[in-house]
């Protein structure tokens, strides 16, 4: 098994006697170096991709919602308006940049800064396929859960250090959001890390299947009703619609990014965007069988990451759908609402499949359903 | 093997490197290319629909805020002390251990059920507290 995608190249034999060929020719060991620039190219690459895929989001918002409500979307920059994400680039970063005069400078500057580090920082353990990994790091959930709530910090932050009324507002809203769906969702996590028995995306994805009765989805009811308290939370988290709260355009102009222009706007919509994707592969690695693709002797091989980085990104794609055919179809909840499905619904019904998940892995000694009728 | 260990940790270093260097990058294209007009009073006034601000918005705030923000604190350290027991329960049942270790996590998940129990009991899970239910504790 690799722990990260250097090992995953060095395992090739062809890799791994020319870089001994190299180490011979200028005399010294040249693995490490080698070992770091996989590292860093990769860790650009997957940057680029999900960049462009975050960007793509907001392409894919337009044209889906202009989908749903019978209009037809962005079509003047580019073949189908493709090219809109580019535009939209150049106006973000030729806006003039202003912050309120009576704004906590240091704060209003450092918000967008923890939204994007918060969101980045996460690319490194996300598996796009088993060799493909950026690495595999043996708390890979846990690091992924603690690092992202720092775009929750950033949220609030951003509402407080701009010192309107709205942003305030939308701050404080969005900080209590948060911070409330993440119980849900961690407890949800958890279920999924007791059912493998490890906390690294690798152990998780490994012990699912390609087909779907192999999922974690269909493993046992609970982890069935888990996977919707995951999503369901996944959605606030991000401050998606109908969880959009923090940035109410309706009530609050924009929440917390009220006061924010340019770049430092593009930046907190970039974050946003890329995490909804993130979330959405997260969902994807614990629930849908991530990036299995039948046949372990072909998985292995550059082709077989290739697709299993197709199948990991196909499947978090459509979940990146579904959020955002969500957003245009539901209507936006009161704080209150909020509140009472988060404390009396979700995090009782995730303690719940908590609880029920570690009884059906003793009683029926970690079977799966389609295991237990099927198979005897 | 040590070297090991940092080669793990490598990627999330650089990982967190870019991170900084494309916010960096994005605020230093930004600053290059938009324009830098007079910052006059009307443009760095804090945005109130065009009225002028009535003083500052960091002002008394609703305390269900704070409430929320202490039961959530109370429910990740609970949850963060589950993950160890949850990341080797597969590999303890495996070894015959599952019922005694489910007794022992059942029994550590009821003191956060205690906790939720008592939070909506006392109205702490209601937006707009209902002084009713807190009448019944008080009796």
């Amino acid at each position: 098994m690799n722990t990260t995608i250097a090992e995953y190249f060095l395992s090739f034999d062809v890799f791994r006697s020319f870089v001994s060929r190299i180490s011979l020719w200028l005399g010294t060991d040249v693995t490490p170096f080698i070992v770091f620039m996989i590292f860093l190219l990769g860790a650009l690459v997957i940057t680029l991709v999900l960049a462009t895929v975050g960007g793509f989001g907001t392409y894919a918002e337009r044209k889906i919602s202009a989908d749903i409500q019978a209009r037809i979307g962005p079509n003047r920059v580019g073949p189908y308006g493709l090219f809109q994400l580019i535009a939209d680039g150049i106006k973000m970063v030729s806006k003039e940049d202003i912050a309120p005069k009576t704004a906590d400078l240091f704060l209003f500057y450092l918000a967008p800064f923890l939204a994007i580090f918060g969101v980045f920082s996460t690319f490194a353990v996300i598996p796009f396929g088993s060799g493909i990994t950026l690495t595999d790091l043996n708390v890979g959930v846990f690091y992924l859960v603690a690092i992202s709530s720092l775009v929750g910090v950033g949220v609030f932050l951003g509402g407080y250090a701009s010192n309107s009324k709205w942003s305030m507002l939308g701050g404080m809203r969005g900080a209590s959001q948060i911070i409330s769906y993440e119980i849900p969702v961690t407890l949800s996590i958890l279920a999924m890390v007791l059912l493998s028995g490890g906390m690294s995306f690798g152990q998780i994805v490994g012990s699912q299947g390609a087909f779907p009765h192999q999922w974690f989805l269909f493993h046992n009811p609970f982890s069935f009703i888990a996977f919707f308290v995951l999503f369901t939370g996944a959605l606030a988290e991000t401050n998606r619609a109908p969880f959009d709260l923090p940035e109410a355009e309706s009530e609050l102009v924009s929440g917390y990014h009220t006061e924010y222009t340019g770049m430092r706007f593009g930046l907190f919509a970039l974050a946003e965007y890329v995490e909804v994707f993130v979330v959405s592969g997260v969902a994807v690695s614990l629930f849908l069988g991530g990036y299995n693709v039948p046949g372990e002797e072909f998985g292995h091989s550059l082709a077989g990451q290739g697709a299993q980085a197709t199948v990991f990104f196909l499947k978090t794609c459509a979940l990146y759908y579904v959020v955002i055919w969500i957003r245009w179809t539901f209507p936006r909840l009161r704080v209150d609402q909020l509140m009472v499905i988060c404390w009396k619904y979700l995090t009782p019904i995730a303690i719940f499949n908590l609880v029920g998940c570690a009884v059906w892995l003793v009683v029926f000694d970690g079977k799966s359903m389609f295991e237990l009728f099927f198979h005897h | 093997m040590p070297e090991q260990t940092l080669n793990v940790f490598m990627p999330v270093t650089i990982m967190m490197a870019i991170a900084v260097i494309l916010f960096v990058g994005a605020l230093a294209a930004a600053r290059l290319l938009s324009p830098r007009g007079k910052k006059t009073d009307e443009k760095v006034m804090p945005y109130e629909c065009g009225e002028e601000p009535v003083g500052t918005a960091w002002s008394l705030f609703n305390v269900r805020f704070y409430v929320v923000g202490l039961i959530f604190i109370i429910f990740d350290v609970e949850s963060v002390l589950m993950f160890p027991v949850a990341a080797v329960f597969k590999k303890l049942n495996e070894a015959g251990n599952g019922v005694y270790v489910l007794i022992i996590f059942l029994s550590f998940i009821s003191v956060l059920l205690e906790g939720i129990a008592y939070c909506w009991k006392k109205g702490d899970l209601d937006w707009v507290r209902s002084f009713i239910v807190n009448k019944n504790i008080d009796k």
